[in-house]
């Protein structure tokens, strides 16, 4: 048991950090894919696209985390297909971030004026190049403080894989504090470090948004 | 293979449900009234406190808001024991989650009372209002019915992150899910009807605050 000095565990939990740094990406960059194709479709005026996305919307933004990440678990399993927790965590991650993205992302194109639809409608762009070329570069200089903000959650959210064995920073303490007895420390690390990780980000999603005040 | 749902496995078990959520609903309600009083203190030395105290509560803020809630329930319930502060698993969930939601409505509050005009504190005090009964009637006041929405949605999370508690056996909601899981080996079925009791629970919840923010918060 001596031979886990601070060092050992420290170098330990920067090790196990690559792996929450990885599914972070994961979630973020798959969520933000789904996001925005579930954005299309929820602000696209037709009934039977918008209802479905509110449905997914609110299911996953009205369930915990944690219950998401249990049934993709053991949900996807009964189908016979094998999931690992890095399946399991990764999928129940992209999807959980794509609803809240989509939600950010509806307010910022809704602040947009009315003006700038019928403007573009009256050039005769259909829907798609209505977003594509007038709504969403200008929705974009708005979504992207809150979208940075929200990159925080994702990277806290994460911590919840280590419930189905998923081995990132939290597990990594958890085991670490099993083989030397010394949560008081470990877990002291284990914050620090997502501490580290979290914010630069809230700092620099705060910066944007005083900024984009300021040119207001 | 084709395997095949068996709600039914779940009727032995409704009491552990109904107990569960019983918890869930009160972790939830005592550490928002709680959490909100943490909250308001907070912001309110964070604007008008010394400079030291302001600090103090700053440090706070970022720390818990920048730390998953899972990590800080962990350091509570297995760190502080080194420290010779032992806590039940119940004792550790409440303190957990009002730390959690007082560091969040810290921040929310904070950005109300920011929101409100210098004028109006200055004609509160020309009125020979007492500092108190200027922070009470008049900064307060407008601070929540502005931030009060935010607020809402915070409170939302805040009951759906209690999920976690479960991991160090507080008996909430998720921990029955998982003991009834473990007996009957039904564990999609139980996590399923558990997640739509969740939805339901997030669901009345907002509209319940949509209630109180109708009744109470709004400055006519």
């Amino acid at each position: 048991m001596s031979d886990f000095s601070f060092w050992v565990i420290l170098k330990n939990l920067i090790w196990a950090t690559q792996w929450t740094i990885a599914l972070s990406l994961i979630a973020f960059i798959g969520g933000g894919i789904v996001g925005l194709i579930l954005l299309f479709l929820r602000t696209s005026q037709v009934k039977w696209l918008e209802v479905p996305t509110k449905l997914y919307i609110e299911f996953f933004q009205g369930t915990p985390l944690l219950m998401q990440l249990f049934l993709f678990f053991f949900g996807v399993a009964l189908f016979g297909i094998e999931v690992s927790p890095w399946t399991a965590a990764g999928l129940a991650l992209t999807l959980w971030t794509s609803a809240f993205l989509t939600e950010i992302w509806r307010g910022c194109v809704e602040a947009i004026p009315k003006g700038q639809w019928e403007a573009s409608a009256s050039v005769a762009m259909n829907y798609i190049e209505q977003m594509r070329y007038v709504i969403l570069p200008q929705a974009m200089r708005i979504a992207i403080a809150p979208t940075v903000g929200f990159s925080v959650q994702v990277i806290k959210g994460t911590a919840l894989a280590s419930i189905i064995g998923f081995v990132e920073l939290t597990k990594a303490g958890t085991m670490l504090n099993n083989a030397t007895f010394r949560p008081f420390l470990v877990y002291a690390l284990v914050a620090l470090i997502y501490f580290c990780l979290c914010f630069p980000l809230s700092w620099f999603a705060k910066r944007l948004e005083g900024k984009l005040n300021v040119a207001r | 293979m084709t395997y095949h749902l068996e709600f039914s496995a779940l009727l032995p078990y409704w009491q552990d449900l109904a107990w569960g959520l019983w918890f869930t609903i009160v972790l939830t309600a005592v550490s928002t009234v709680v959490g909100i009083a943490v909250g308001t203190l907070g912001a309110s030395a964070r604007s008008f406190g010394p400079p030291w105290l302001s600090g103090l509560v700053r440090v706070y803020v970022e720390l818990i808001r920048n730390t998953p809630f899972i990590v800080q329930l962990f350091f509570i319930f297995f760190g502080l024991p080194a420290l010779g502060l032992k806590l039940s698993e119940t004792t550790a969930a409440f303190i957990a989650m009002v730390v959690n939601l007082g560091a969040y409505s810290t921040e929310i509050i904070r950005a109300g009372i920011d929101a409100i005009p210098k004028g109006h504190i200055e004609a509160g005090v020309s009125l020979a209002m007492t500092r108190l009964e200027v922070l009470r009637y008049i900064v307060l006041r407008q601070a929540f019915a502005k931030i009060y929405p935010a607020l809402s949605s915070q409170i939302v999370i805040v009951m759906l992150g209690s999920a976690v508690v479960s991991q160090i056996s507080a008996p909430d909601l998720t921990y029955a899910a998982n003991f009834i899981q473990s007996r009957n080996f039904r564990a999609f079925e139980v996590y399923f009807v558990v997640a739509l009791i969740y939805l339901m629970l997030s669901i009345l919840l907002r509209y319940l605050l949509r209630l109180i923010g109708d009744r109470f918060v709004k400055v006519g």
